[in-house]
């Protein structure tokens, strides 16, 4: 096997022993770079019984996956991972990898950079080669998205760097590309991991983490008490999308943490971003300006949440919450 | 058992500016404070604290900057840790999230050996979250992140739960170990007066580069493996329309109906 040092690389994210779908945004992220960088593309693809599902990633991009498939791998443990890739790293040496800003990509990234004295770019929105110097050009919002930052990674390769989920689509699968699947079995003496796995629980709310919907129905304060802002549930169930919340609503426990849109929240990155009763707080903004489409609802015409909104509604929000329930359930008959 | 938290002073997030030549954060004459989710660190210290008996754990707040970041450690220290260091040299300055885990994990080889080392999730100035895992990783040991709750810790191994996407997961790690929280893990105190007091008594010693034996080549910007080109300021703004729906509440159904069907949003309840 040719070792290309050009490659560039995406962390396949395995999550219940099946390929996240976030795995093939990430393959589009690399696609654009592999073009213009003329490198081949490559996913690391490391899991418990996964091999056989390698084969899921070429449609959507890859050149080559590189599978790691071995019964210690069946549960995301952090330094297990972190030697793997650095194994990996030592014996192909790509130019660039690439993860998902997940809870694994947020955990395994830090550490492997780390480990092999790499930068790292947390949470990029942009990714380009630089046409001057090939390198790559990482693009970051920071300081609550009122600054975009262009960063350059030097030192050795590769150039490492997270990206936010849903802020790419993948590629449209072509079920006739093919692509080279390389099993590989990790250096002999790699320690075993010092964790241990105890178990999960599935969240029981409904609808997808916020990080990942593509609808999100929103609600702040001005919901008024937490039975009116159960009813965005409602509405979410409706249109098929998740609840998120502004931190007053966290605060005021009308919902879980885990919902709370904003700079110590959540950033999302959905299709549509429909909030009711939220001001529009900066650190709000911070984490919801990045979505395709914003409906704003809100009873104060100067609520800073309109600057940001692609249709701005000034009304109650209970009044108009209500009615849109009414009108897609009866839609839905 | 010894306990470590690394707190992170930051500019208090409404006033934040950026030199628009050099990329970096303009520092001087904004108000800082203790980075929002680190108190969710301290206050997981100091839970555990006394949780055990009385002069068991002992905690020691490191925080790394500015002569100035000195107050986030005294801060800490009003929480109830027993301890604060200043992390702090010329050297150090312009460091990224390598360098600075970096240069923080000598900080606590030298100050240690300790047993838990907590960080906060990610800082509201940088928003990277990187330099707790990377931490762990230059002091080899595992990083427990995203946790929400310690639901057994003894001296040898702590169990935890940790938030993650879809629901709880549950970890056992042997100590040392690297405790990350999310906010949902506690609700952090306010400082009392005694508290105050007692940070002010408190002395904040100081370690730098000669003291943590790093070489410029290794920390601050020279250590950096990353470093801004470009600073751009997007516009935020949008030009959408406005509709105001006093009295003509079937029209503004409507419209936003309409508004969502156009982007494709009411896939089968048509
Ligand atoms: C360090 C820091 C971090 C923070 N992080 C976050 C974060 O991650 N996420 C976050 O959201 N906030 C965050 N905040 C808080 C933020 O500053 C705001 O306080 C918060 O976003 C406000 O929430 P809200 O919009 O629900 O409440 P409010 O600001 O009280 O707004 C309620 C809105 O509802 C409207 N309203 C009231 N009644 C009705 C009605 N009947 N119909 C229609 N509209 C109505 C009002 O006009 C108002 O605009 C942070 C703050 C700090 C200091
Ligand atoms: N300069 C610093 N001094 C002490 N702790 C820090 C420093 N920078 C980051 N940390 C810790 O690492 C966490 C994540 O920071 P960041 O990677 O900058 O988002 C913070 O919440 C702190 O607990």
């Amino acid at each position: 096997m040719n070792v290309n040092k050009n490659e560039v690389w995406t962390l396949a994210e395995v999550r219940n022993k099946d390929i996240h779908p976030v795995s093939r945004e990430l393959l589009a992220w690399g696609r654009e770079l592999a073009d213009s960088m003329g490198a081949p593309l490559a996913s690391v693809l490391i899991g418990c019984g996964i091999s056989s599902k390698a084969e899921e990633l070429f449609p959507y991009g890859a050149d080559k996956v590189y599978v790691i498939d071995d019964p210690s791998l069946e549960y995301f443990l952090c330094d297990s991972q972190v030697n793997i890739l650095e194994d990996l790293v030592n014996r192909f040496s790509p130019s660039i990898l690439i993860a998902s800003a997940t809870t694994q990509g947020r955990t395994v990234m830090p550490m492997l950079s780390a480990r092999i004295s790499c930068g790292l770019t947390a949470d990029c929105t942009e990714l380009s080669i630089d046409p001057g110097s090939g390198k790559l050009i990482q693009t970051r919002p920071a300081i609550g998205g009122n600054v975009m930052a262009d960063i350059k990674t030097r030192g050795r390769d590769p150039q490492m760097c997270t990206v936010r989920p849903k802020s790419k689509r993948p590629l449209c699968p072509d079920i006739s590309r093919k692509g080279e699947l390389i099993n590989v079995s990790p250096s002999a003496n790699l320690p075993a991991s010092a964790l241990t796995y105890l178990g999960f629980t599935p969240e029981t709310s409904i609808g997808l983490p916020i990080q990942e919907a593509e609808i999100i129905i929103s609600g702040g304060k001005g919901m008024k008490n937490s039975k009116n802002f159960a009813k965005l549930e409602e509405l979410a169930r409706l249109l098929g999308g998740t609840v998120g919340a502004s931190r007053m609503a966290v605060d005021l426990g009308w919902a879980p943490y885990s919902a709370q849109v904003g700079l110590s929240g959540k950033s999302v990155t959905p299709r549509i971003y429909l909030a009711f009763g939220i001001s529009g707080a900066v650190q709000h903004i911070a984490g919801m300006s990045g979505a395709e489409t914003i409906i704003a609802v809100n009873h104060d015409p100067e609520a800073p949440i309109f600057r940001v909104a692609d249709l701005s509604i000034q009304g109650d929000a209970l009044e108009i919450l209500d009615g849109l329930i009414d009108s897609l359930k009866k839609r839905q008959q | 058992m010894r306990i470590a938290v690394l707190v992170k002073q930051v500019p208090a997030v409404d006033n934040v500016k950026i030199d628009e030549n050099t990329g970096t954060m303009v520092r001087e004459g904004v108000e800082a404070e203790l980075n929002p989710l680190d108190l969710h660190a301290v206050e997981a210290a100091v839970k555990i604290k006394e949780s055990m008996p009385e002069g068991y754990v002992e905690i020691t707040a490191i925080t790394m900057g500015p002569p100035q970041a000195k107050a986030s450690a005294a801060y800490a220290v009003s929480m109830g840790c027993d301890r604060g260091v200043l992390v702090s040299d010329k050297k150090f300055g312009g460091s990224d999230t390598l360098a600075t885990s970096r240069t923080l994990a000598k900080a606590i080889e030298k100050l240690g050996p300790f047993d838990i080392i907590l960080a906060g999730e990610r800082a509201t100035d940088g928003e990277t979250g990187q330099v707790g895992p990377a931490s762990a990783e230059f002091l080899n040991i595992p990083a427990l992140t995203y946790v929400s709750s310690i639901d057994e810790l003894n001296d040898e191994y702590i169990e935890v739960t940790r938030s993650i996407e879809g629901g709880h997961e549950k970890l056992r790690a042997p100590l040392p170990a690297m405790v990350i929280p999310v906010k949902e893990m506690n609700i952090p105190r306010l400082c009392t007066l005694g508290g105050k007091l007692r940070a002010k008594k408190t002395e904040i010693p100081l370690l730098n580069a000669d003291d943590l034996d790093l070489d410029e080549n290794s920390t601050g910007l020279k250590g950096s493996a990353t470093w801004v080109i470009n600073v751009t300021y997007p516009q935020m703004t949008r030009q959408g329309r406005k509709i105001t729906s006093s009295g003509r509440l079937e029209e503004t159904l409507n419209t936003i109906l309409n508004f969502l069907d156009e982007k494709n949003c009411l896939g089968e309840s048509k």
